[in-house]
């Protein structure tokens, strides 16, 4: 018999289970997509949101901290903004819905919405375990993004620029995205909120990278102060393939970044950068697991946290090798810099080693202002908020300056330099 | 220029008096050179002067220009002209040597009601100060401090020196860790800066510096206090015979 604990519904899964009633007769695809849209949302009917009490959530009550959905608003409008890095194409998604003009050639790309319509997505819409709550809320309402095809060989001398932009309501976006062989390319993530109002952004992105590819992956979430932001990115890296994933959270209220990904190629090398730029009242998590499923792949993560205010912010790394993956070379860092005495960051780092011949390591600091720095840059005549604005930058600039794309360093350290200047 | 009068002082964290009634004035134009055994408080000087907040004033004053400095943070000293060349320069990651001028330069002025410089009017300043200074360009691009040797620092803080044009400068044994060469160009350096409305207060253990720049005066601390004044041929007389006698004179 299955015994079911009766719980009251929050305001939120309230919300998400009306919202899927109503929208749904609005939403892409039937059939084998509509009975996946259908099985993931009673799962989230039945488990609800998740709270403390299970893992992977420990730090990230959803159910507590998730107080209210905000309904979808098929009126709200938004538009297209100049690239990050100029040149770049703009694939943009306008409060859920992706722009299909002017499509950039060299690569097959198509909306997701067509692939929901054909029913090719519905094998996308899985959960990854029983805790995905992220991928149940997004495959329950995704309406669109884009599928992509980077083909073998090919080069993309200017990023690709994903540009989300939301002005109230919800969106549920998702990009699968294969990388073929040889393939070079970078691609920016972007998330931007043009007004206060709240909303509710999910994304998910399933990257597959095949023999030698080369990726760099630039998310940068700028929402806004009351959105809610949970996102997710998939990856599976082929023999030699080499993923450079960059975080920059600086914005929203409410934000979990999962990050999943598998080498399952020899040679295959993951590096993961973040700055997690926290103001306010926000909540930002980043959340990493990679499994190291073959011999002789490697990994970096380094993460570099800046918190002012109220804010409270969460890393969870867990680093698995398998018993045959040896060689294997990881190491993980979490340095953070408090600058307020309310301000609260927890960092969970998780080794699961069980291979013998194998490099392993993390470190997590938490810092304040080097005293000495600070008197030094003050003694040159830098006043003291400046002086204080400057380190906090350089903290988070060593990061940045790994990137190696001037244009793309510069635009970021503006966009550092502005955050910081509106939230020291 | 500087009129330190009956000034006092202890380490902020555990109380400990350190400067106990100084005494010193040194006029523009003037070299004077502060020598003293270790411990004498010497470096404590160097940083009170610029205010540091590790360290309490507890009786005197410090009068910069006829102007008490005491109520003053170390960005606004150094606005108005008072220069710091440590002894240990800082290492600070992150932060561009570049950037760091420039926004030191900058700084100043506007706090002087100044004009911001132009970023190719700065670049030309930076490297003609530079060439003087014999500093690599590439050592300019690398993160303040980071990875410079022992001469390397010094003479970057040198040339923040030339960059800033202070009124005051004070070298904290300067002459620390520098090979002949490299003590003959931070000399040269120092000396392209003497002008008769600078002064310069030269701290150091040792006279050789003072064959370089040589001193109008030479001040014997000790104890945090001033027990003799006098010209250069003090710094001679205290290579030759050591602080022993006249520490024994004053005591």
């Amino acid at each position: 018999m299955n015994m079911q604990t009766a719980i009251t519904m929050t305001a939120a899964e309230t919300a998400l289970v009306d919202a899927y009633t109503a929208q749904i007769g609005e939403l892409p695809g039937e059939g084998a997509v509509l009975s996946a849209r259908d099985s993931l949302l009673a799962n989230l009917r039945q488990q609800g949101l998740p709270t403390r009490r299970v893992e992977s959530w420990h730090y990230t009550d959803l159910r507590a901290l998730l107080r209210s959905v905000p309904a979808f608003d098929p009126t709200a409008f938004a538009q297209r903004v100049d690239p990050l890095v100029s040149g770049s194409s703009v694939l943009a998604v306008l409060n859920g819905k992706a722009d299909t003009k002017n499509l950039p050639a060299g690569i097959n790309v198509r909306s997701y919405a067509e692939s929901l319509i054909d029913g090719v997505a519905a094998a996308d819409l899985v959960e990854r375990d029983q805790d995905d709550a992220i991928g149940r809320i997004n495959g329950s309402f995704v309406r669109d993004g884009f599928e992509i095809e980077v083909p073998e060989g090919t080069v993309l001398e200017q990023p690709l620029e994903f540009q989300l932009v939301q002005s109230a309501g919800q969106s549920h976006s998702r990009f699968p995205v294969t990388f073929g062989a040889n393939s070079k390319a970078t691609i920016i993530e972007r998330h931007l909120s043009v007004n206060d109002a709240a909303s509710l952004v999910t994304v998910v992105s399933d990257l597959i990278l095949d023999e030698g590819a080369d990726i760099t992956w630039i998310i940068l979430q700028q929402q806004g102060a009351s959105d809610s932001h949970l996102a997710q990115v998939n990856f599976d890296l082929g023999t030699n393939a080499k993923l450079r994933l960059f975080i920059i959270n600086a914005g929203g209220k409410l934000v979990r970044q999962e990050v999943h990904g598998v080498t399952t190629g020899e040679g295959a090398d993951f590096k993961l950068r973040g700055i997690n730029l926290l103001g306010n009242e926000t909540h930002t998590d980043v959340t990493f697991t990679l499994g190291h499923d073959v011999p002789n792949t490697t990994s970096t993560e380094i993460l570099r946290n800046v918190l002012f205010d109220r804010a409270k912010g969460v890393f969870q790394g867990q680093i698995r090798v398998a018993p045959d993956a040896q060689k294997t070379d990881a190491k993980m860092a979490c340095n953070t810099l408090l600058l307020s005495d309310d301000a609260d960051f927890s960092a969970k780092p998780e080794l699961e080693i069980f291979a013998d011949d194998v490099q392993c390591g993390h470190g997590a600091t938490v810092i304040d202002i080097n005293p000495t720095h600070l008197y030094y840059l003050r003694a040159r005549g830098i006043p003291e908020n400046k002086a204080r604005a400057m380190l906090v930058n350089a903290f988070v600039d060593e990061i940045v300056e790994e990137l190696e794309d001037e244009g793309l360093i510069e635009t970021l350290e503006t966009i550092i330099a502005a955050w910081l200047e509106k939230h020291a | 220029m500087l009129e330190i009068r009956n000034l006092h002082a202890r380490i902020a964290e555990d109380g400990t008096e350190i400067i106990r009634g100084l005494n010193l004035t040194v006029k523009a134009g003037e070299v004077a050179a502060i020598m003293g055994p270790n411990g004498s408080g010497k470096s404590t000087l160097s940083y009170i002067l610029s205010g540091r907040s590790d360290y309490e004033v507890t009786e005197g004053d410090i009068l910069y220009n006829g102007e008490s400095i005491l109520e003053l943070d170390p960005s606004e000293r150094a606005a108005k002209g008072i220069f710091l060349a440590f002894q240990y320069p800082v290492e600070i990651p992150g932060v561009a040597t570049m950037q760091f001028l420039k926004v030191a330069l900058n700084e100043q002025r506007k706090y002087r009601g100044e004009d911001e410089l132009s970023t190719p009017d700065f670049i030309r300043r930076v490297k003609e100060a530079a060439a003087k200074l014999q500093i690599n360009p590439d050592m300019l691009k690398r993160p303040l401090n980071v990875g410079f040797s022992g001469g390397e620092k010094k003479r970057a803080e040198i040339l923040q020196m030339a960059l800033l044009e202070p009124k005051l400068c004070v070298l904290d044994e300067t002459d620390s860790g520098l090979d002949i060469d490299a003590l003959k160009i931070v000399s040269d350096g120092v000396n392209a800066l003497r002008s008769p409305d600078r002064a310069v207060i030269v701290i150091t253990h040792y006279q050789r510096l003072l064959e370089y720049i040589v001193p109008d005066s030479v001040h014997v601390l000790y104890k945090g206090q001033i027990i003799k004044s006098g010209d250069k041929s003090l710094a001679l007389d205290l290579e030759a015979n050591g602080y022993a006698d006249i520490i024994d004179a004053a005591a």
